[in-house]
């Protein structure tokens, strides 16, 4: 199964447009802007992979497509446009009847957000019968079973507890209850974080199977490189609160034009050959104080002068990709590291 | 202790102390300085038997007015309230001590220690307490507000025993303890620097919390008339007013103001505890 | 010449679950590797360090550190177990006591095991184990936990490891819960201290990609039991077990010419079948034979680097000793004793 191979739904209309979303955080040092002017678009059936570490706002972002930021975190401007609907100018009461039927969320460690006193199919026809008030007990049954079917459990599940399951059909679980109306859009959060690799895998074969059966687009979340590759289409890399660099996956992986990207691919050791792990020197910046200019220039091998001063924009560098890095549009493609750079020879961290 | 100070510090610098607990901490203050300061003016004589005109209401004279023994209201309250509140920390202290070292044998060290630990507090916490202090109390012949403090105390430590032994049994889990075990750090070590140290708010909130219920049970025992009468408290004070059916001759002025010190003070206690709860647990203060 | 550490049929059961059976293999003392034991979480790895860290007694077997049986040492050998089998643990948080400023994990061995006469000299050993790996003394030493990073934080643990020049670190998932961009340095860091400390490394884990970087020989748990071990190379380059198949087959690389592997088998297990009838893997096993239900397979060899605890492979000769690092090959550290050191000084 080649993800970057799959029917691609090139002409269809976007289905969820995100413009210069932005959501700050109130901190006692000011206002953490956790996601900054963040623009992408989705087609029906397409897949985002975002990629980013911890504190660079990709859970923000995953909430906040949800409309699901809680205080000291808001919502600072920007649109969320669900089939051309704005996500952030609706109603409660529209609101409400959007998420999990047009938009749906598989939460971080969503394992624990199942109720553990009610039967799974109960929880199952809850989220239904909420928005479908009139559909029949049998025909609510009966939904229970292809769901779960759907999602790799046996229907007998429905009868058991959470607690009586596995940490992967818990997310499984989940999944059916995501998936339960069919949305045309699945925010999935580090679906597999707390999984092991096997179970990892099957469920995020799982959560592909679901998707194609149901042509939803997917916004998949994480850290892991090698899973956003082995399951998205399109990579968004989100480094403090910004996409620095969005393209087709294999141009990510291969061409990454991105220093962030580069050396995040990089860090990643393979099983083919041994070689001297290169991290990245450095940290990331606190959101409360960012450098000026952009973000990455502290820890980025090929800094410039330009880099300290002025944030740079995403720019397209290749057909279908952008970045946000002032080497571009001089250079073609992202020149050899610099000789004698921090992440060839060791460096502190602090 | 500097480290404490370093502790508090930090958590100023980072606005972790709430408005609720200076609030509690406010109150508690007003009703020591009103109790400190207060014997500055007014006369002692006045909270003798005798030493004024019966049941005034309250006027110039007699700000709260005088109770049905000829005794100054406002002087009852003055001098009241440091022996309630003295009975209540006394009370505290003791409780808590005893809480804290059955607390810590019994997290730390396990076994049949844990378990006869661990069986007496349960009983005793499922038996109403009042009933067995009654029995206690009235079997005292010579009943002070020391003594009184001793026999609350006595059933006081049971609270602090669980939560002490369930904090202890969760640090012990934790992986800095292991670090330390590994660091060369002697089990006793292990127990006073790495364990007692975040044992402080769990500490703290027991105290706030015994001495409170400390209080209330000096007043329950003598409102019940089994107090040191010959001694002036607020609990006694309600229970002279009671004897004197004060409530239906509508003489308020006999039992409001001691209820009004009396609800001050376990105002005071609850924002403290609920404010120092939150400086104790950053994570209800501020989300990261 | 005596192991560093051995283990002789070490297990440890909770009542009637077995977290670990029956695991001998043993770490020489002279050429310092490094060794992955990788598993799924219920695999028994980390009960498998605990044990080896003298954490957790054996329920049966023994743990023998420089040829003395860990239970039975006198005080002066137990301190120096405790001091030269050092732990480096996976939550990078939870390792500080919030108490205290990140000097007390640091001065505190130095104190309890007087490796200084005084502070200025404590001062410096703590130093250069901070400098060692890779972090300021003076942009880390004063600080409180919570004010350092993740990485950050596994450092200083490393450091103090470092500082009590073990023989040993066991390090039990150590970077699972570090940032990506951080993870390599760490590891690198780790193979470092290998090669130029001559500190051998037990690094529990079940990223096997990170294994396969880092480490010589690897060793697969499942259920408890030692499905697979060997080298690196053979192990995770050609896996012969089953299982090591099917976990090899899962990694999410970054290589879209490597696409995950197909689903997953489910055989019915015959009635009133249980673990210890058999195969451990027989139920998930694509090649599941009759056999495999009836007995425990022994551990055959496929080649002379690796073994494999499963019937496809009855017609290699089967191990003759418990031991099962007598597959393993020479570390790295071996081969090119102090690479890293002159490639320092230029």
């Amino acid at each position: 199964m080649m993800p970057a191979e799959r029917p691609s739904a090139q002409p269809a209309a976007p289905i969820l447009v995100v413009e210069d979303l932005n959501v700050h955080y109130d901190t006692t040092d000011g206002p953490a802007k956790a996601v900054a002017d963040v623009s992408f678009s989705l087609r029906p059936g397409e897949r985002l992979g975002l990629i980013g570490e911890s504190g660079s706002g990709k859970t923000t972002m995953a909430t906040a497509l949800m409309r699901l930021t809680r205080a000291p975190g808001r919502i600072a401007g920007g649109r969320v446009l669900l089939d051309g609907q704005d996500l952030l100018q609706m109603n409660t009461a529209e609101l409400r009847a959007t998420r999990l039927r047009d938009i749906a969320l598989i939460p971080q460690g969503a394992m624990s957000s199942l109720n553990p006193v009610m039967r799974l199919g109960d929880q199952i026809i809850d989220a239904i019968a909420a928005h479908v008030p009139r559909m029949s007990r049998a025909a609510l049954e009966q939904r229970v079973g292809e769901l779960l079917t759907s999602v790799g459990l046996d229907p007998s599940a429905a009868r058991r507890y959470p607690h009586e399951l596995s940490g992967g059909m818990k997310q499984r679980a989940a999944m059916a209850i995501a998936t339960s109306l069919q949305p045309k859009v699945i925010v999935a959060d580090e679906p597999t974080s707390a999984l092991d690799v096997v179970v990892q895998r099957q469920v995020m074969q799982t959560l592909g199977k679901l998707q194609g059966g149901l042509g939803a687009a997917v916004v998949l979340i994480g850290h892991d490189m090698g899973l956003i590759a082995q399951f998205a289409d399109t990579v968004g890399v989100m480094y403090a609160g910004r996409i620095v660099e969005i393209g087709p996956v294999r141009q990510m992986i291969e061409a990454p034009r991105h220093p962030y990207t580069r050396l995040l691919v990089d860090s990643l050791p393979g099983i083919e050959v041994k070689r001297d792990l290169s991290g990245i020197p450095g940290l990331p910046p606190r959101l409360v104080d960012l450098p000026p200019g952009c973000s990455f220039a502290p820890r980025c091998p090929y800094a410039f002068d330009r880099c300290r001063r002025e944030t740079p924009q995403l720019q397209v560098v290749a057909p279908g990709q952008r970045a946000a890095c002032h080497l571009y549009p001089e250079h073609q493609v992202l020149p050899p590291l610099p000789r004698g750079h921090a992440a060839n020879d060791k460096d502190y961290a602090a | 202790m500097s480290k404490g100070l370093g502790n508090l510090r930090r958590a100023l610098a980072q606005r972790r102390i709430s408005g609720l607990l200076i609030l509690g901490l406010g109150i508690l203050a007003v009703v020591l300085l009103f109790s400190a300061i207060g014997p500055l003016f007014v006369n002692p004589h006045y909270a003798e038997v005798g030493s004024v005109l019966p049941r005034r209401p309250p006027s110039l004279q007699y700000l709260l007015g005088t109770d049905s023994q000829g005794r100054d209201m406002l002087t009852l309250l003055i001098y009241g309230t440091p022996n309630t509140l003295k009975m209540g920390l006394i009370a505290g202290f003791i409780g808590v001590g005893l809480g804290l070292v059955f607390g810590l044998l019994a997290g730390n060290f396990g076994g049949i220690l844990d378990g006869v630990i661990r069986i007496l507090a349960d009983a005793l916490l499922t038996v109403p307490a009042i009933a067995i202090l009654v029995i206690i109390a009235g079997n005292v012949d010579q009943m002070t507000t020391n003594v009184m403090a001793l026999v609350v105390a006595s059933l006081s430590w049971m609270f602090t025993t669980r939560t002490i032994r369930a904090q202890v049994l969760t640090i012990r889990e934790r992986s800095y303890v292991e670090v330390a075990r590994v660091n060369g750090e002697s089990p006793i070590e292990i127990l006073f620097r790495e364990i007692m140290p975040n044992l402080l708010p769990y500490i703290v909130a027991s105290f706030v919390g015994t001495v409170g219920s400390a209080i209330l049970a000096c007043i329950g025992l003598e409102a019940l008339g089994l107090g040191a009468l010959s001694e002036t408290t607020l609990g006694n004070t309600i229970y002279w007013s009671q004897q004197s059916a004060a409530v239906l001759r509508g003489y308020w002025w006999w039992w409001g103001p001691p209820i009004v010190v009396i609800a001050l003070i376990f105002l005071g206690l609850f924002l403290t505890s609920v404010g120092f709860d939150r400086f104790a647990n950053p994570k209800l203060a501020r989300r990261t | 010449m005596t192991a560093l550490i051995e283990l002789e049929g070490a297990a440890k059961t909770y009542g009637a679950f077995t977290a670990l059976d029956d695991v001998t293999l043993s770490l020489s003392g002279t050429s310092p590797s490094m060794t992955a034991i990788a598993g799924e979480s219920g695999s028994g790895k980390t009960t498998l360090a605990r044990i080896m860290l003298g954490f957790i007694p054996p329920s049966r077997g023994r743990v023998l550190y420089r040829g003395k049986d860990v239970a039975s040492m006198s005080g002066s050998e137990r301190r120096q177990f405790r001091r030269e089998v050092q732990p480096v643990f996976q939550d990078p948080f939870d390792v500080f006591n919030p108490f205290y400023r990140v000097d007390h994990v640091l001065t505190m061995p130095v104190r309890r095991y007087g490796l200084a006469h005084s502070d200025a000299e404590a001062r410096k050993l703590i130093e250069e184990a901070l400098s060692r790996v890779g972090l300021r003394p003076q942009d880390t030493l004063g600080r409180f936990p919570h004010e350092l990073s993740g990485g950050q934080r596994q450092r200083v643990m490393v450091a103090r490891a470092v500082l009590l020049r073990p023989k040993l670190i066991i390090a039990d998932e150590p970077v699972s819960m570090v940032d990506a961009s951080l993870r390599a340095t760490i590891l690198d860091e780790l193979k470092t201290l290998n090669r130029d400390l001559d500190i051998s490394i037990v690094y529990i884990t079940h990223d096997l990609t990170t294994a396969f970087q880092i480490c010589d020989n690897i060793v697969i748990l499942y259920r408890g039991t030692v499905a697979e071990a060997g080298s690196v190379e053979r192990v995770i380059g050609d896996p012969k077990h089953p299982y090591s198949q099917l976990l090899v087959s899962s990694i999410p690389l970054p290589d879209l010419s490597k696409p995950w592997g197909g689903e997953e088998v489910h055989n019915d297990e015959p009635a009133g079948w249980t673990v210890e009838d058999g195969c451990p893997f027989a139920p998930r096993c694509p090649h599941v034979m009759e056999m495999c239900w009836k007995s425990r397979p022994p551990k055959y060899l496929p080649d002379s680097q690796r073994l494999a605890t499963c019937f496809l492979y009855r017609d290699a000769p089967a191990l003759k000793e418990d031991d099962i690092s007598t597959v393993f090959r020479a570390p790295d550290a071996a081969i090119q004793p102090g690479r890293a050191r002159a490639a320092a000084t230029p």
